[in-house]
């Protein structure tokens, strides 16, 4: 097991190496001064010039990977061009949003994924199982924004259960913040669900096929028993996969849906960000993202060993 | 009174008649023993028993046990009566148990379920019933899991799992089919211990006419889903009366004709080049990591071999599971490079080469492989998985000339030239392992390496296979090495054994003095364990006067 975590956690930090300097070079590639985009255009060279020295954009290459790599681990993110603030508060801001969603949205589509995976993988073949799966077909097939909108019109607008948009802030309260995120968790949820109970119920038919499967019947275990007790558990490596890499996207990929309900979300700060060349923003939620892929990515390896002792024995 | 009664048994699933009729039962403390060819509905029966049978399937008839009505009873009925009442042991111990279940709470959960004992209570009957079939806390404590046993231990397992409960009745679905010879010995040993200890009814399913007649007190033999012959083992079996039975009787003991029952090299001297010398081949896996710094010892699954083969000599190579022959097998055919040592072949040198300069030693020698159906690609026709070794072929053939090879060697195998247009699925097991020879003749190979040929295969169809095997043997002159843990295979084909035990050769001879006066202990071992047709109903019909 120790071999194995340590192998895993290497990986890791290796992989977030190497993703520092994609990041740093992309964006040292890419046109546009943003020293020049700060003064506008009216500034002479000179004022640039200035400018440039100030924010430490005329040091060599190595020297300003280097700062920034030590600001990111001392969680200086350095201060945003346009909105003239450190980039760890803007980033904190949108993350108590971000985070909380993903959360709520990620639990959900587990929540209504296993039981329906369950159900579909029991009755293969029967009525249950068509319908289970062609709503599960439908989850997939219909973008998010359109459930968002139906969603607003049925519970905000008909309803007037929930705000049909806008984040009071968590110093509004708990229940009227969470109140504010349930739509966009489920708008987010159902076709992560759908793809999710898709993966459950093809990962158990698997396992069912399997013959320690039989043998757990032999013992005299009902097919309920079976399912919960033996089937489950074998059939989680690839959920938890695709569970992984659901929680990435719906940390930052959410940006459709944060615009139509007007969240000040993650993804919507990294639009602004790019559109108005605030190199800095983007860097940092960049990076800021590409560690919770890894962490999350190492969370999955680590679940993987827990499900499967063959894991822990071999490195 | 009988413990399980089946009386006109018919099976259908979905459209397909799987049994037709049959009657069977078994007596409280007897062996039953159900012999036939795959698909004649052995295990079919076994799973009407434990209602497990899959969806669609159609039942009708009369199966009772111990008073129930099997084929009427409830879900819930079957489940007090599956693994309390009635336990059952599987073919594949390798896939028979929950990866990620230690095997204490496999064995416990049974107890569980139908005793409703304490966690404790139950892990103490586990540990008891895993001592007694060979498994010890020393060695095997409850936290164990799967992966870290072999076959055999697991196989141990999945009987302490059927028998925890002392069940009534045991059903044994071909327990030691997957097992090498020396286990299978001890496995059966184990069952017919267990079955006299607690007066279990012992319904032994096997294709091994020589294992059922070792164990069974009384026999039934299926085909087709249907009863050909039952009765008193010794009787049937002695007598043959049925003609399917007297034909098992003969599939199961074939030996072909050999053109050259001595190889003819004997008088060519030993100045002869051998086909294939081996000297001093050994190859090591690196230990398994124990912690970010430590390995644990490496393994020696070759270790320090010597031996050669003449052209033209059939030659076994005979050992347990594990013993390192497929290893050997896979460097000989240049698959594995060994750690140290050499390989010649006709007289070159194979270790160290690299692919191009490998090809005129591959075109000479091929391989036949145990699985007859893994081994195809089912997407491709006949035609190119058999023409598939031309490419070592120094000039590519036309694909007319192409055509013309593969139609020539699909019939020195027996089979149609119309045969090479057809995919895989539509040719039977035995058909395919044609197909797998085939393909290794098709370049005209000096050598044939067969790892596990007949195997897989049932008695009458493996008969056939052995007879193509001989017929090949002295048509073209192909050596051939015979790898198996079979020794009626060894027997039967082969001029020559070669014993491996752990790594090592260690016995060599003519194969008959071999096998009938072996000399080192693992040679013995394997002797005295392998079941033996004659040898068992003898002693069935000098048992009983």
């Amino acid at each position: 097991m120790s071999a194995y975590l340590a192998k895993r956690l290497g990986i890791a930090a290796v992989t977030l190496v190497l993703a520092s300097l994609v990041v740093f070079s992309v964006l040292e590639i890419v046109p546009g001064d943003p020293a020049r985009l700060m003064l506008g255009m009216n500034a002479s060279d000179a004022q640039v010039e200035q400018l440039r020295d100030q924010m430490g954009l005329n040091a060599p290459l190595i020297v300003r990977y280097l700062d920034w790599i030590g600001g990111l681990l001392t969680l200086d993110f350095g201060r945003s061009y346009t909105y003239s603030v450190p980039v760890i508060d803007l980033v904190a801001e949108r993350i108590a949003v971000s985070l909380p969603l993903a959360l709520v949205a990620l639990t959900l589509s587990t929540a209504i994924a296993i039981p329906v995976g369950l159900y579909s993988a029991s009755r293969r073949g029967e009525a249950g199982d068509a319908v289970a799966m062609g709503a599960a077909q439908l989850g997939v097939a219909i973008p998010n924004f359109w459930f968002a909108l139906m969603l607003v019109y049925l519970f905000a607008v008909w309803l007037r259960w929930v705000p049909a948009g806008g984040f009071p802030g968590w110093s509004a309260g708990m229940w009227p913040a969470l109140k504010s995120l349930l739509l966009p968790a489920v708008a987010l949820a159902l076709p992560q669900a759908a793809i999710l109970a898709r993966v459950t119920r093809s990962a158990l038919i698997e396992v069912l096929n399997e013959d320690y499967i039989r043998t757990a019947r032999a013992k005299g275990m009902p097919y309920r028993a079976v399912l919960w007790r033996h089937a489950l558990r074998n059939a989680l490596i690839p959920v938890v996969t695709i569970m992984g890499l659901q929680f990435a996207f719906l940390l930052a990929g959410t940006i459709i849906i944060e615009n139509v309900f007007y969240l000040p979300g993650l993804g919507r700060l990294v639009f602004q960000a790019i559109t108005q060349r605030d190199l800095v923003v983007v860097e940092s939620v960049v990076m800021l993202l590409v560690a919770t892929v890894i962490a999350v990515n190492l969370i999955v390896d680590l679940t993987y060993a827990i499900v499967d002792p063959r894991l822990r024995s071999r490195s | 009174m009988s413990l399980l009664e089946i009386e006109n048994l018919t099976l259908s699933i979905g459209e397909a008649p799987i049994l037709k009729g049959v009657e069977l039962s078994v007596t409280p403390g007897e062996v039953m023993g159900l012999v036939g060819e795959s698909g004649s509905g052995k295990s079919m029966t076994a799973l009407t028993v434990m209602r497990l049978l899959p969806h669609l399937s159609r039942m009708a008839g009369r199966v009772t046990f111990d008073g129930i009505d099997i084929l009427a009873a409830s879900e819930d009925q079957m489940c007090a009566l599956r693994g309390d009442d009635i336990g059952m042991v599987f073919q594949e111990p390798m896939t028979a148990l929950n990866p990620v279940k230690t095997i204490g709470e496999q064995v416990a959960e049974g107890i569980r379920w139908h005793t409703r004992a304490s966690r404790a209570e139950a892990e103490e009957r586990a540990r008891a019933i895993l001592d007694r079939v060979g498994l010890p806390e020393s060695k095997f404590p409850l936290s164990r899991y799967p992966h870290e046993l072999s076959g055999g231990q697991r196989q141990r397992v999945v009987i302490a799992i059927a028998c925890a409960l002392k069940p009534k009745l045991l059903i044994a679905d071909e327990p030691t089919t997957a097992l090498d010879v020396v286990l299978q010995a001890q496995v059966l040993d184990l069952l017919r211990d267990l079955v006299a200890e607690n007066h279990m009814g012992l319904l032994l399913i096997s294709h091994d006419l020589a294992v059922v007649t070792e164990m069974a007190d009384r026999i039934t033999i299926l085909r087709h889903g249907e009863v050909m012959e039952a009765g008193d083992t010794a009787r049937v079996l002695s007598e043959q009366v049925h003609p399917y039975t007297r034909q098992l009787a003969q599939a199961s003991v074939h030996v072909p004709a050999r053109a050259r029952a001595d190889p003819p090299r004997k008088d060519e001297g030993p100045s002869a080049v051998p086909l294939l010398r081996v000297e001093n081949l050994s190859r090591h896996y690196p230990g398994r990591r124990l912690s970010l710094f430590r390995r644990g010892e490496p393994t020696n699954a070759v270790d320090g071999v010597s031996f050669s083969m003449m052209p033209g000599q059939s030659v076994a190579l005979v050992g347990r599971s594990g013993c390192g022959k497929s290893t050997l097998a896979r460097m000989v055919l240049a698959l594995d490079r060994p750690s140290s040592g050499e390989i010649r072949f006709r007289g070159d040198a194979l270790t160290g080469k690299s692919e191009a300069d490998l090809k005129p030693a591959r075109r000479d020698m091929q391989v036949v492989f145990q699985d007859p159906y893994g081994s195809f690609d089912p997407r491709q026709k006949v035609e190119r998985l058999v023409a598939e070794p031309l490419h070592v072929l120094e000039t590519a053939p036309t694909r007319a000339e192409r055509r013309e090879m593969v139609a020539h060697a699909l019939h020195e195998v027996g089979l149609a030239a119309s045969d090479m247009d057809k995919y895989p699925h539509e040719f039977s097991g035995g058909q395919r392992q044609r197909l797998s020879i085939a393909r290794a003749i098709i370049t005209r190979p000096k050598l044939v390496v067969a790892d596990e040929p007949v195997s897989a295969l049932d008695v009458s169809i493996r008969a056939q296979i052995l007879d193509l095997f001989a017929e090949l043997n002295g048509k073209l002159g192909v050596a051939y090495l015979f790898i198996t843990h079979d020794l009626t295979v060894a027997r039967a084909i082969t001029d020559e054994v070669m014993v491996m035990h752990e790594g090592r050769i260690v016995e060599r001879g003519k194969t008959g003095e071999v096998l009938d006066h072996p000399q080192s202990d693992a040679a013995q071992e394997l002797v005295a364990a392998a079941p033996d047709l004659h040898r068992a109903i003898a002693r069935r019909l000098q048992e009983q006067g």
